[in-house]
């Protein structure tokens, strides 16, 4: 059977306001995938997903709306959503249309324009992310359900508020060299320990920003991949998974199980092992959500995370590179766009693409999106 | 309606639990348990996940001994909870098993708040006709 690749990655710059429209936003994305594709035309596309956390959206429905833009009438087009993981869940589905013969060639379009709302509205929203019969009531947000994970990692495991601190400085030395990052700025160990608190031990500079961004990745079968570009990059394994939305019912308060099961199913199917991996791009919504994606990927040992930043191991010449293009900490966080902009930079760093943030030699890379506070997880795994 | 009373702010007015907020007010916390295979939910639940029965509980008084596991400090809230804060956010296992999130009592001081510590569940009276639950140290 007819494997997946990808043929072409596109993203906006992620920035605090974009000032243009969501239909604008995606387009932007959407002319750089197709033309990254090279000998491909808008008429060869013969689907399409859209992918955002529908909260932030005035637009009901905005798979038709920007379909329409995107001059993708009549091809069949949808929209699926799993918060923060949305448009790695549109890779998936569109991994399986393609797999399965319905579609040749599919673009998934993840988008997000938090500054849509005003900050009340998402003040508002975020209370309501949580389980809202039996959470919510007590005034839980996103960063104090991450820090709930923090908090009881520190205990077991002697965790430490530097060691999360140094992914914040990691992130931010690489956000300066991509300029499609929101925070350009890098910040040393003493500022991120100073900054105000959020949610302890979560301070300012643990917590990623909000931001306006589109991203675009299509995918072919092997075919039509060979025929659009010299460099397709293919899917070798994919992994999704799931965990209680409530944070009490978790099947763990020291990692997230949803990436656990996802990880292991994508390797599995790719057949390969984590030191395999050359580079990964994982879910650093918190510092801390990075230090449990190197456990849960088994990049190293539960409780062994915090360690492996301390010895700088994730750095670009470390032996597991990880989130080198600013991850979601340095890049910003459009929420619908932000798995898009993840399969990218891995994409790049295959080709040899990648610039100043390339990894020599890279040849398996690695995603890994969750949505949520560890609710979604999906990770996939790519190969040149 | 009728569960509209549980909670600061509330999301859910309809629920065929809405008696767990009615034994609040009198000062009871309820958990059910499952009639036809005993399992116990708390928070409360009419539809059994473990083998299907429907409206099928029994409301239960909760085993009020609770294990800390994890707790944060919120400086920023949603909508509605601003004038809380900092205020503390748990989850605790009971020795049933059972595992909840509830906020810690202001009355608690802090340097007595860590994992490992020994909670029990309390019932609230919140303004504006308001019931809730929190943890309070079991030794109070």
């Amino acid at each position: 059977m007819s494997n997946v690749a990808v043929v072409g990655v596109g993203q906006t710059a992620f920035t605090r306001a974009c000032g243009v429209s969501i239909k604008e936003l995606c387009f932007e994305a959407f002319k750089e995938a197709v033309e990254d594709a090279k000998n491909l035309q808008v008429q060869d596309i013969d689907g399409s997903i859209v992918c955002s956390a529908p909260e932030y959206d005035k637009q009901r429905s905005p798979a038709g709306a920007i379909a329409e833009y995107l001059g993708l009438n009549p091809k069949p087009t949808f929209y699926v959503e799993s918060v923060c993981a949305s448009s790695t869940t549109g890779i998936r589905a569109a991994y399986g249309l393609i797999k399965s013969g319905l579609n040749d060639v599919v673009a998934v379009v993840g988008f997000q324009k938090m500054s849509e709302l005003s900050s009340t509205e998402v003040q508002e929203r975020m209370g309501r992310g949580a389980d809202i019969m039996w959470e919510s009531p007590f005034g839980l947000s996103m960063p104090a359900g991450y820090a709930l994970f923090a908090r009881a990692r520190m205990q077991r495991y002697g965790m430490t508020e530097e060691q999360m601190a140094r992914v914040k400085v990691k992130s931010s030395k690489y956000s300066v060299l991509n300029p499609k990052a929101i925070f350009q700025r890098e910040v040393s160990l003493e500022e991120c320990l100073g900054a105000r608190a959020i949610a302890a031990p979560l301070k300012f500079y643990d917590c990623c920003a909000n931001a306006d961004g589109a991203s675009c990745i299509i995918l072919a079968n092997s075919d039509k991949a060979k025929k659009i570009t010299d460099t397709p990059v293919q899917i070798l394994g994919l992994g999704a998974a799931s965990d209680s939305l409530s944070l009490a019912n978790k099947a763990s308060l020291t990692g997230l199980n949803c990436a656990v099961e996802a990880g292991k199913q994508a390797y599995k199917m790719a057949r390969i092992q984590p030191r395999d991996i050359d580079v990964a791009e994982v879910h650093d919504c918190f510092t801390i959500a990075e230090i449990m994606a190197y456990e849960n990927l088994g990049f190293c040992k539960p409780g062994n995370g915090g360690k492996l930043i301390e010895e700088a191991q994730t750095y670009i010449d470390g032996d597991m590179p990880v989130n080198i293009d600013g991850g979601l900490l340095g890049k910003g966080h459009p929420i619908g766009a932000t798995g898009g902009s993840q399969v990218r930079t891995i994409v790049m760093e295959l080709r040899g693409d990648a610039g100043k943030l390339q990894v020599k030699g890279a040849e398996i890379g690695l995603v890994h999106n969750i949505g949520g506070v560890g609710l979604y997880g999906n990770v996939i795994v790519f190969g040149r | 309606m009728g569960f509209e009373k549980f909670g600061k702010v509330n999301y859910t007015a309809e629920t065929k639990v809405k008696d767990f907020a009615d034994y609040l007010e009198k000062g009871k916390i309820e958990a059910t348990q499952c009639r036809v295979c005993k399992k116990v939910y708390f928070p409360p639940r009419m539809d059994c996940s473990n083998c299907l029965s429907k409206d099928q509980m029994n409301w239960k008084e909760i085993d009020n001994e609770w294990t800390l596991l994890t707790y944060t400090k919120a400086h920023f809230a949603p909508t509605g909870f601003e004038e809380d804060t900092p205020y503390i956010l748990a989850i605790a296992e009971s020795s049933e098993g059972l595992k909840t999130l509830a906020r810690i009592s202001k009355d608690v001081s802090e340097d007595k708040i860590k994992p490992g510590i020994g909670l029990k569940l309390v019932p609230v009276k919140l303004p504006h006709d308001k019931t809730a639950y929190e943890f309070r140290l079991s030794s109070e």
